[in-house]
């Protein structure tokens, strides 16, 4: 049995997230941290170190397809695999988070008021007023509101994913993932392909990645 | 005595490492965070990487030499 470090207990992360923002929004902004560790240890030659070792969403789907069952494990569709689906995931998504950042600045300057709901899927209005605390800053609970929408959305996808076909299907197409994989692809050289009519009796052709 | 099958990744791997993580054998690296390698020595063709991958881009396939 492989032994446990304290990294594979991260999955606790992603419940206690979503559960503090369901009483203060103002939590939200912790999520910043899942946006920019994935894309710091890319750019400085760490690879995709964070979705292997470190996400917290990785390892909940895994806990809940693979351990509890709730999986059907069903390949995953072709089209969710297609590098035109998974790029215009990853444009859309950064898309809908710059609009988010732009209702922040409208909210910022005074052109705009404050809106105190969140918004399923990019399109549905939830009320979640009580999160709001009092007296807070209203172009940070703006962006809190913002950012949570974003995080409960992507969480309520990857577990729809994960009970219709494989536990991590969202790693497939998970925005975060696929900017890493092309930060790593754009940092690394050609990847060590095993030779025509390999035997399987040696690791030389896979050596140098290891 | 080696096994009959090994892993072989193929287009298409993520880099996830959810592969890595069934692998009885730590025989599954990930490659600078592009894809996914199999050492084939290590490798016992037990097929759990397979069954994992969402990607379906881990295939096993038989060794030249397996009898």
């Amino acid at each position: 049995m492989k032994k446990k470090h304290w990294y594979d207990y991260l999955w606790i992360v992603s419940p206690i997230y979503l559960g503090l923002g369901f009483f203060n929004i103002m939590y939200a902004w912790l999520g910043l941290i899942f946006f920019c560790t994935p894309i710091l240890i890319s750019v400085f030659g760490g690879g995709k170190l964070y979705c292997n070792r470190y996400c917290d969403r990785g390892q909940l789907l895994t806990l809940l397809g693979s351990k509890l069952k709730l999986s059907r494990n069903r390949p995953t569709p072709a089209i969710l695999k297609s590098p035109w689906f998974r790029y215009g995931f990853l444009i859309f998504f950064f898309a809908m988070f710059f609009q988010m950042l732009g209702v922040t600045w409208m909210v910022f300057e005074g052109t705009k008021d404050m809106a105190a709901f969140v918004k399923l899927l990019w399109t549905f209005k939830v009320p979640w007023q009580w999160a709001c605390p009092a007296g807070v800053t209203p172009w940070m609970a703006q962006f809190a509101y913002g950012f949570y929408s974003m995080m409960l959305t992507s969480t309520l996808i990857s577990i729809v994913m994960m009970v219709f076909f494989k536990p991590r299907t969202w790693c497939v197409f998970c925005p975060m993932g696929t900017f890493t994989h092309l930060i790593s692809r754009l940092r690394a050289g050609k990847a060590p392909e095993p030779q025509a009519g390999c035997s399987g009796n040696c690791s030389a052709c896979t050596k140098g990645g290891q | 005595m080696a096994s009959k099958r090994y892993a072989h990744v193929e287009k298409g791997c993520v880099a996830c490492g959810s592969c890595v993580k069934v692998c009885p054998k730590g025989a599954i690296s990930i490659w600078q965070g592009v894809k996914a390698i199999v050492d084939t020595v290590h490798c016992v063709g037990c097929g759990r990487c397979e069954r994992e991958c969402p990607a379906g881009a881990i295939k096993l396939v038989q060794r030249e030499n397996a009898e």
